[in-house]
């Protein structure tokens, strides 16, 4: 088990044809991916080193059964891509785009709501189930199969967690970049929740950031409802208050959205916290002996 | 991306929002005649700079001779303000607004923005205008009033009766409110707006309603479908070097520490940050160089860095993952040589062909020290600047 892609996800490209897509696409399919589709409006009925690529979502699923797709179109036209996705009832969302107007994805979200589909980003770099399913600009090499679910607001440090537990013999069940955008798709606590009902994952790290308040929704859940043990760390905690640190979303406003105040509820709530980033492999070591 | 006062009233006007009438002015002598065109009895000489408390900060006079104006203005010009936004060196004051006074009844707190847990537009508003609302927010929560808004729908009749109710405005007042409200909201869905604030929104004595200040926000995500926006950016408002940074699609932040630190990714770059001070340093500021790391990125973001006179050490940090690590090597020493780079510099890498590019490091004769994991690098970028 792992959650939302395994090894029977067929996953459609929007954008096949853009450098990033074409380069990812194979990347993907290398680790073992079906990658069963592409879309790009006007070169329906060509191909993508045997891709075939289709006009539309809605006939690129009805063709090839896909279940998922992954998104590269540039940030003027990702909304629509996530809105068209979403008509055809493509089941889970991959959206890579980085830079989408904040008001268009206020739209797509009002433009999903109640329908069967379910959004992951914009501006995250995937999801992946080590060994099985990869959706996502991520490095294949640095994952293993195992049992502790990731879930991070970021790209590269979500790599450097990774690469610290799978360099500590901690395989991985599926690993879920939440994004870094202020609105999003599957958010902390729903990766969260979905981690809870799934048996396979043991236990959870947790890369959180500054900006919103997503980890004390998260520290809320856990306290209530979560049964695994949880490792976090939250980043910029040397971050000065009302700067945008890169990520769209990442900023301390108003007093709140600060690390402190993160990490005291993500402690209140019974996780284990490291300090600092360079601890997240060795913390869930110690986690895991402990249970034993 | 922030505008002026009066960059924000011209926007809101043109949708038809109430705002004084007013004029800029760039020295005394302006000021003065701005004043003689208002033809009012009496005017308000407000400093431009983005940053609110400019009231208390002794910013704003109300004046009712052009003599008063101009000698106010020509006390402000030139001269740093130092709000309790602005941190203690202050904004230098290169523009002043002039605008026609308003007999004020009462001030109110009204806002747009972006609402992240309701993933939409809320509208906040407060009978506590004129203050600073994070303080209010902060000490009676109970006197803000949030009010979010379908954007399939808009703001709904109901919504502006119920904030007009509960800011206690009947009458034409509050007819007059409802219809700033869908101003309000058009202005900000048309112009793709982060944020507008409007603090105080008065009433006049004869109960009308207007915005007697304005802030507003833009979302830098849509600036390229606002070409007249993007025009309104003022350069002298930003830090030199975020503005250099940004020309290189380096996204920069300067903070107060020693060591530099250049990183792929703005997550590992607030965790480099953090270590660092983990460590025992300060970092002197934050800097994502994206994805594509080659040398002229590499050698920006050195001349970038370098430029800060604090900056003591460098520590590069890159997880590239896919991406070559002798390529980045290659690009850092090149980049390295150009800047003729004379601080101590810490390289960690991941990715592929990690060992090549540690050699490329060692054998360049430059002061670099190749780390073998985050947690080394910054204990070795805190030794060698501690020498």
């Amino acid at each position: 088990m792992s959650i939302l892609v395994n090894h029977n996800t067929r996953v459609i490209t929007q954008g096949i044809t853009g450098a990033t897509g074409r380069f990812h696409t194979l990347a993907c399919k290398q680790y073992g991916t079906q990658m069963v589709a592409g879309v790009v409006p006007g070169k329906g009925g060509t191909d993508f080193e045997g891709i075939p690529i289709f006009d539309t979502v809605e006939r690129a699923k009805r063709e090839t059964d896909a279940n998922a797709t992954i998104i590269y179109v540039p940030p003027a036209f990702a909304a629509d891509a996530i809105m068209e996705a979403t008509a055809a009832g493509v089941e889970l969302i991959v959206c890579i785009t980085d830079g989408i107007p904040t008001l268009d994805m206020v739209k797509a979200k009002r433009f999903m709501r109640g329908k069967p589909v379910r959004l992951l980003g914009p501006n995250c770099p995937g999801i992946i189930t080590p060994g099985e399913c990869k959706i996502g600009i991520m490095p294949g090499h640095i994952y293993r199969p195992g049992a502790v679910g990731v879930i991070s607001r970021s790209g590269t440090l979500t790599y450097e967690s990774v690469n610290q537990l799978t360099l500590a013999g901690i395989g991985q069940s599926t690993c879920v970049g939440v994004g870094g955008d202020p609105i999003i798709g599957i958010n902390t606590l729903d990766a969260l929740k979905l981690f809870n009902e799934d048996p396979q994952t043991e236990a959870v790290v947790l890369i959180g950031e500054i900006g919103g308040s997503a980890e004390e929704e998260a520290a809320a859940y856990i306290k209530q409802h979560f049964r695994k043990p949880v490792v976090c760390y939250i980043a910029g905690q040397t971050a000065p208050k009302g700067r945008r640190m890169g990520h769209a979303g990442a900023i301390i406003a108003g007093g709140r959205g600060g690390a402190e105040e993160k990490i005291a509820a993500l402690r209140a709530a019974g996780a284990k916290v490291a300090m600092s980033p360079a601890h997240i492999g060795s913390t869930m070591k110690a986690v895991l002996a402990g249970q034993n | 991306m922030n505008v002026h006062e009066f960059q924000a009233k011209a926007i809101l006007a043109k949708y038809g929002a109430p705002v004084p009438k007013g004029q800029v002015a760039t020295s005394p002598e302006a000021t003065a005649a701005a004043f003689r065109a208002l033809g009012e009895a009496r005017a308000v000489v407000k400093a431009q700079i983005h940053a609110g408390g400019r009231g208390k900060a002794g910013g704003v006079k109300l004046v009712s001779s052009a003599q008063q104006a101009q000698d106010f203005a020509a006390s402000i010009l030139g001269k740093p303000l130092v709000t309790h936004q602005t941190g203690p060196e202050g904004r230098v004051v290169r523009r002043v607004y002039v605008e026609a006074a308003s007999e004020v009844a009462r001030e109110l707190y009204l806002a747009m923005l972006v609402d992240r847990s309701s993933e939409g537009v809320a509208i906040i508003a407060s009978a506590a205008g004129g203050m600073d609302i994070e303080e209010v927010a902060a000490k009676t929560p109970d006197k803000i009033l949030s009010e979010p808004i379908d954007v399939a729908i808009g703001v709904a009749g109901f919504q502006s009766r119920r904030l007009a109710l509960a800011l206690d405005l009947a009458g034409k007042t509050a007819a007059e409110f409802g219809t700033l409200l869908t101003t309000l909201y058009r202005a900000f869905m048309e112009t793709d707006a982060s944020l507008i604030e409007i603090n105080p929104l008065v009433i006049t004595a004869d109960g009308s309603v207007v915005c007697l200040d304005a802030k507003m926000g833009f979302d830098d995500n849509a600036l390229f479908r606002h070409p007249e926006i993007r025009e309104l950016r003022d350069p002298g408002e930003e830090d030199p070097s975020e503005s250099e940074a940004a020309k290189f699609n380096l996204s920069y932040v300067q903070l107060d520490g020693n060591i530099g630190c250049m990183v792929n990714g703005a997550g590992l770059a607030m965790a480099t940050m953090d270590i660092i001070k983990f460590h025992g340093a300060e970092p002197a500021n934050f800097l994502d160089i994206g994805g594509g790391a080659d040398a002229e990125k590499v050698a920006a973001a050195f001349r970038i860095l370098l430029a800060d006179p604090r900056v003591k050490g460098v520590l590069i940090n890159i997880f590239g993952g896919i991406m070559r690590c002798d390529v980045l090597a290659q690009g850092v020493v090149e980049a390295a040589r150009q800047v003729k780079l004379n601080a101590p510099l810490v390289v960690r890498m991941e990715g592929t062909n990690v060992e090549q590019g540690r050699e490329i490091l060692k054998s360049s004769g430059l002061k670099i020290t190749a780390a073998s994991d985050m947690a080394d690098a910054a204990q070795r970028i805190v030794a060698l600047i501690g020498k």
